[in-house]
């Protein structure tokens, strides 16, 4: 048919393409960008300069505990009050509010897990320009600068961090409207300029700039009744190139500078299809940097849970390898800093700067903060399968029985969203789960548990147990105009619980309890999903920000509210066991402190090799703030993986901390067992291999809940002084003594792997081949590969009795894998106790010591007070680059010597010694002769 | 004194022989007592207290067939008064009770109790039942065999006929070519004046990118139309078992005529298949997609194809129509000689059939060898929950699954498709219908076609020796 010239052809095709395609990507347009949040834009621009901050050095008192001192803004003459802590362990604490606020400004609570104990600050000196303070330690000091303001803190002739250096502190103080609303828009400048100003006189008006008393994004309004309220400071860390954390963001291990785009966004947002290498928010915020080299390592908590941008930039970043030799040569380098910029919407700014020194210090320091991980369970360790959503009652029993036939072994199986009456939380659909005991007893009859989610939106109907409770108490968050606030989630219309209000969390708490919630028993965990909070029909799909959480905006409790949901349902588990068992909850939004609550996972990811990728310096980031328990969906949660990619999945997500499979409603089906015998085949494998470390995991977790120490580890943390460490994030350390490098890359033929530690050797845990550190490994893969090494000086308690669950496995013995260092010692531990319940907190548990020197190995108890009995028993003993003795000799607690009979592998020089079978617990000591 | 089995429990049977615990009668021999065990792949050879001393020695992980200690070892229950089995050897002594004689739980705490014989009744009653159902379904599998073999024969017989009545038609046709093209001449050279004069001289024509234009807008308009208007084979109430083919026979023109407002991509396909040229007029649709273009394209007038040749083509065309019909017919004919119905075709009776299984919310209808498809029960637009694609049962078994494929797209999703599991039944129905996974549909159906011949009732692996 002649009938379309070729003109016509081009149009067409647009049309056409407008019409039928769909591209795959988050939408930007629906989050803001610093230019379109009023705030940010106001404060990104002020340039570095002269601070119009003065500190009134007059003003100054001292006490045991505390500095206080005044701020006048030359300006305005707005006057902020600056407190300075000296806290235990290396601390020291910032807090500047309005020395007289027009009404109080929002101070973050239930974070901190005590108030900080201080330790006292000495005047060194003063003049007529700054105050010179004793930090204690050392020679550490805080020199207060007056004019302008300024804080450096410094150690000998070092600055190690220095605070509105660059004049970049700004507080915007509260104020009356001035314009009293006779316009509602507050455009008009002229008129506004001319208002006064309550306390001070005029050197500079205040200007009213659009966006301070109302602002608007897409369809949505914010109505700012409260105006203006920001809070900035710069910090500058010299000699630093390498900052890391402020999670949670889809990007590098290493920060990179802002200069060129958007600061890094803290937002807890549900962010549809999220892309990566980029600073947008995502569903969690933990405000919390740390910055490293060679020499040391320091931390910045910036205590605030409004909306948060942070700016980086170096002096550095731009040059390449070779400016940087140059600069060395001609001796014309300037040492490098990197300046950071933390810019608030609202509340004050308090901020813990952690001075390390070593990166373990800075655990501990924000440990003793904000605490440290829960202690999960050990079957939470296991393997989850998840599923949006498991059909039925029918569906759970044949996925259940599909690893039985597969012999896989899991410990979880999930119900997502459809499992409930209508999305209503806390029910059960009435036709597909019709009887979730029976259901729940099945799995438990095979030691294995399960979770239902439980998220905190709750539809408005009046035939909902819940939300009537909810409504008559008063416990829902509240519009600006009082009702209570309404938004469309899954139910359709919902409600949101107030769980800023300790009334309500209570009463959420209690709703877990058997008697309350029809249908669960004590193998049945919780997932919180949804609470950024998600709003589909709320600006940027989440709440207004003029909403009431009492007598706070929602603006002020934002990045908090996640962390109260977790908290509340944690709490709901511990108390309906009486507080005998530890619970399991696991989160999507999180902030500061979550650790205390439960595990994290990065949250709706996509079946891409990229996300695959990033898994690592997602989790790798939120270990460095104290949330160890994290993972990724493994097989991603969007679109649908390939074999190739979902087996590289179970082997990255096996050997990550929380490890779950879950899938978007309209995936097919992928079950480990669905993708053809071979695939199976790897797949099994691989959980198995996270089986037989459950031990070592559940002793890492051990250590997190006691020390804040991340279980999945960055190189640098164990590796501090070498730079060669500082920016990977394609391979991670569990503890201090596993290397994993996974294969990430599609159709990849073998990875170079980085091997830490000039002193250092590394054995393969599959061949037990041995490798020196301080280099590049190139290994050849297969599908089958999973590039693991043990080092060399570790000792590794594993159970290689892998059965359906890990409640099976509780009785069965251990072998101990001993890897040599180049001094042929090791040196491990083996912690045991019941698994499930709070009585490890009353010493029923067994500590021991293993340690391998001069040929003897032996296990000491470092725990006598602590009292536990296992049936396990030591079965096996591995020792890697080892020699071959001429008789094994073990020697029990009784004195009691017995020759043991061993296998030695001289092609790998690996001993193993065969079944010692002495008690875990007990003490022994086996002699290589 | 380890590895007994059950005689520390006390002795449970007189029959019992005396081997090492998890060890079947039929290995017996290689666990020789108080004699050196050779690992029975042979790998090495050790000492006869090495059996079942819960450490694993040999790498096949026959040294411990009574305990959990090697990762890739079975354990064998005995059963006795059901069927003996293996379990994997991470199931031993776990807590959970495996064989129903209760031995894998014999150092775990588990209580277990003996529930074979309960089990063998609950199977043999069972296994009665479908005893039965196999010989009556297999009797009546005998009764489609023959009729398929008389249909095959019946529709040999047609095809011969209908591919003699081709030849007249073919003949008819060409004569009928002849006269219009002599008659149509004027007329084109008019057609071509016009058509410079309108389009500004502009006579070079992208045809190519009008093709692909042109199926776009096909497309979007038919599915617009499609969610228009309700589903037109809603011709009567379930269930349908009369022969669709009869009913839709007079106005069949190709094989997926059937479902009109469906599969609209495959059609296209096969159009582009058979017709070398473009007509535009072969369809419903088509007429009306064009007519929508002529609305868009103003240039273009219906006065182009009124012509006087049009008497000429109008014979032309109604001699070419029925002979398309035929070669349908034929088509069809061959199409459904060649099909795979199985074996003994005995599934060809299911051959134009369509069965319905109404749920909650849907009606499900299977027309077996042709389509999958759900409809709202109360009231809604048809759903393709595929198309016929293969056998696709496992090797050995190939004829105890149905395919189908390529139906209506998901969001993000894939292309539905459900497949059909057959067993055998006395009746042929869709017993059940679920989604496993989003967009993939599973239905179980029944039919005599699956049925073997009845096995044996007495069941001879019933096992009484310990």
């Amino acid at each position: 048919m002649a009938t379309f010239t070729e003109w016509m052809v081009p149009v067409l095709v647009v049309w056409l393409a407008l019409c039928l395609s769909g591209t795959w990507a988050v939408d930007r347009s629906n989050f803001k960008t610093c230019d379109q949040s009023s705030f940010c834009k106001r404060q990104r621009a002020l340039k570095p300069g002269e601070s119009p901050y003065r500190a009134l050095l007059e003003t100054m008192e001292l006490t045991n505990t505390r500095l206080t001192l005044q701020l006048i803004n030359d300006n305005n003459k707005v006057r902020l009050l600056l407190e300075l802590y000296r806290l235990q362990g290396n601390m020291t604490r910032v807090k500047i509010n309005e020395l007289k606020p027009l009404k109080p400004r929002y101070e973050v609570p239930d974070v901190l897990v005590r108030e900080p104990p201080t330790e006292p600050l000495s005047v060194l000196s003063q003049d007529e320009n700054g105050v010179v303070l004793s930090l204690g330690v050392e020679s550490q000091r805080v020199i207060v600068s007056a004019q302008p303001f300024r804080l450096d803190i410094v150690e000998g002739h070092n600055v190690l961090m220095s605070l509105n250096s660059r004049g970049l502190l700004a507080f915007e103080h509260l104020r009356m409207r001035k314009d009293t609303q006779a316009e509602p828009e507050a455009e008009n400048k002229e008129e506004a300029d001319t208002a006064h100003q309550a306390e001070t006189t005029k050197e500079e008006e205040e200007k009213v700039e659009e966006g301070m008393w109302e602002e608007t994004f897409k369809s949505h309004s914010d109505s700012k009744p409260n105006g203006p309220s920001a809070v900035s400071l710069d910090f500058s860390l010299p000699g630093v190139e390498h900052v890391y954390g402020i999670p949670e963001h889809a990007d590098t291990l290493r920060l990179k500078t802002t200069d060129n785009g958007d600061p890094y966004r803290l937002y807890n947002l549900d962010v549809f299809q999220y892309e990566l290498y980029n600073p947008m928010a995502l569903y969690g915020a933990v405000p919390v940097m740390l910055a490293h080299n060679t020499q040391r390592t320091t931390g910045i908590f910036w205590l605030n849970a409004a909306e948060t941008w942070v700016d980086i930039s170096s002096n550095t970043a731009g040059k390449t390898v070779f400016g940087k030799m140059l600069d060395y040569v001609q001796g014309s380098s300037e040492t490098p800093q990197t300046d950071v910029r933390w810019i608030s919407e609202s509340g004050i700014i308090d901020v813990f700067i952690m001075l390390g020194p070593t990166p373990k210090d800075i655990f501990s320091q924000y440990a003793s903060l904000t605490g440290t991980q829960s202690f999960p369970p050990l079957s939470s360790l296991g393997y989850h399968q998840c599923r949006w959503n498991y059909n039925d009652q029918e569906d759970v029993r044949s996925v259940d029985a599909g690893f039985d036939e597969h012999d896989i072994p899991y410990d979880f199986i999930w119900l997502d969203i459809e499992h409930t009456d209508g999305k209503r939380y806390f029910t059960w659909d009435p036709h597909k789960f019709a009887s979730p005991k029976d259901m729940l007893q099945g799995l438990k009859d095979k030691k294995r548990n399960m979770v239902a989610i439980v998220d905190p939106h709750i539809k408005v109907d009046s035939n909902y147990k819940i939300h009537n409770e909810i409504r008559s108490r008063g416990f829902y968050v509240k519009n600006k105009d009082g009702g209570d606030y309404e938004g469309w989630c899954w139910p359709g219309n919902a409600g949101y619980p107030d769980f800023t209000q300790p009334d309500m969390r209570a009463w959420w708490a209690s709703m877990f309890s058997y008697d309350q919630y029809e249908g669960s028993m004590d193998n049945l965990y919780t997932w919180n999903d949804m609470n950024e909070p998600s709003v589909f029909n709320g600006p940027e799909v989440t709440m207004h920000k003029d909403a009431v959480h009492g007598s706070w905006e929602h603006r002020d409790v934002h990045n908090l509210y996640g962390l109260y949901v977790h908290r509340a349902t944690m709490e709901g588990l511990i108390q309906r066991s009486g507080g005998v068992e530890r619970p399991f909850v696991l989160t999507r939004a999180f902030f500061a402190g979550s650790q205390r609550y439960g595990a994290v996972w990065t949250g709706d990811n996509a079946a891409e090799w990229d996300h695959l990728k990033i898994s690592i310096p997602m989790c790798l980031s939120l270990g460095l703030v104290g949330i160890s328990f994290c993972g990724a969906d493994v097989g991603g949660f969007f679109k649908s993986p390939s074999p190739e990619l979902l087996v590289r999945w179970y082997q990255t997500g096996a050997y990550q901390p929380f490890f779950r499979a879950h899938a978007h409603l309209d995936t097919p089906r992928r079950e480990p067992w669905l993708f053809g015998p071979e695939n199976t085949a790897l797949i099994r494998e691989v959980i198995r291999q996270r089986y037989t470390f459950l031990p070592y995991w559940y002793q890492l977790f051990y250590h997190a809940y006691r020390t804040g120490e991340p279980v999945m580890r960055a190189l640098w943390v164990e590796y501090p002084q070498d730079p060669a460490t500082f920016a990977v994030d394609d391979e991670f350390l569990i503890g201090r003594d596993l290397l994993v490098h996974p294969v990430t890359e599609e159709g990849a033929r073998g990875v170079t792997a980085f091997l830490p530690g000039k002193e250092e050797v590394w054995f393969d845990i599959h061949t037990f081949q041995k490798h020196n550190g301080a280099q590049n490994l190139y290994i050849p893969v297969t599908m089958s590969s999973i590039p693991v090494f043990q080092r060399g000086g570790s000792i590794i308690p594993r159970k290689l009795r892998v059965r359906r669950s890990s409640a099976c496995m509780e009785h069965d013995p251990y072998t101990l894998f001993v890897a040599l260092n180049t001094r042929r010692t090791a040196e491990g531990e083996l912690y045991i106790d019941d698994g499930h319940t709070f009585n490890f907190d009353n010493k029923e548990f067994i500590h021991r010591r293993l340690f391998f020197s001069n040929n003897v190995l032996s296990s000491v108890n470092v725990a006598p007070e602590a009292q536990f009995t296992t049936k396990s028993w030591i079965e096996r003993v591995v020792i890697l680059g080892a020699s071959k003795p001429r008789k094994v000799t073990l020697i029990t607690a009784d004195g009691h010597k017995s020759q043991l009979d061993f296998d030695f592998d001289a092609s790998v020089s690996v001993l193993t010694i065969r079944k010692p079978s002495m008690n875990a617990g007990e003490d022994w000591s086996m002699a290589l002769q | 004194m380890f590895w007994y089995l059950l005689l520390l429990w006390g002795g449970i049977s007189a029959v019992e022989v005396q081997r090492p615990r998890g060890v079947p009668l039929s290995k017996r021999p290689f666990y020789e007592e108080n004699k050196p065990f050779t690992c029975l792949d042979g790998s090495r050879t050790i000492p006869f207290d090495r059996i079942n001393d819960d450490y694993c020695d040999c790498q096949d992980g026959s040294d411990e067939p009574g305990t959990a200690a090697c990762p890739n070892g079975n354990f064998h229950c005995t059963n006795a008064g059901f069927r003996p089995t293996f379990i994997p050897s991470s199931h031993v002594n776990d807590g959970i009770c495996d064989c129903c004689d209760a031995t894998d739980e014999y150092n775990s705490g588990a209580e277990c109790q003996n529930t074979c014989r309960e089990l063998w009744r609950k199977e043999k009653e069972s296994m009665q039942k479908l005893a039965e159902i196999a010989k009556e379904g297999f009797l009546l599998k005998q009764q489609l065999i023959q009729e398929a073999k008389r249909g095959l024969e019946e529709k040999q017989t047609k095809l011969g006929e209908v591919q003699n009545s081709k030849k007249d038609l073919e003949t008819n046709v060409e004569a009928l070519r002849t006269a219009k093209e002599a008659a149509e001449q004027p007329e084109k050279e008019a057609k071509e004046r016009h058509l410079k004069e309108l389009l500004g001289g502009v006579d070079k024509v992208n045809t190519a990118a009008f093709e692909t234009i042109w199926s776009k807008i096909r497309e979007k308009y038919v599915s617009e139309v499609r969610t228009q208007t309700p589903s037109s084979n809603t011709d009567g109430p379930a269930p349908v078992e009369t022969p669709q083919e009869e009913v839709r026979e007079p106005v069949s023109d190709n094989d997926s005529e059937p479902y009109p407002d469906d599969d609209i991509p495959e059609e296209e396909d096969e159009d582009e298949d058979e017709d070398e040229d473009e007509d535009m007029d072969d369809g419903d649709y088509k007429v009306t997609g064009f007519d929508y273009i002529l609305e868009c394209l103003p240039i273009f007038t219906k006065s182009l194809f009124s012509s006087a040749a049009q008497k000429a083509r109008n014979e032309f065309e109604e001699a070419e129509r029925a002979l398309r019909e035929v070669d349908d017919q034929i088509r069809n004919l061959e199409k459904e000689i060649s099909f795979d119905f199985g074996p003994s075709s005995e599934f060809a009776y299911l051959y134009s059939q369509c069965y319905e299984l109404t749920t909650g919310e849907y009606v499900y209808r299977l027309c077996p060898f042709n389509r999958v498809s759900q409809k709202p029960k109360y009231g809604g637009s048809e759903t393709n929950l595929g198309t016929w694609g293969k056998w696709a049962g496992p090797e050995g078994n190939v004829y105890s699954v149905m395919k189908y494929e390529q139906g209506t797209g998901c969001w993000q999703g894939p292309n539905r498709s459900t497949t059909v599991k057959l067993t055998c039944g006395k009746e042929t129905v869709v017993t059940s219908t679920s989604e496993p996974s989003r967009c993939e549909y599973l239905m179980e159906f029944t039919s005599p076609a699956v049925c073997q011949e009845a096995p044996d009732l007495e069941v001879s692996d019933i096992h009484e020796e310990l």
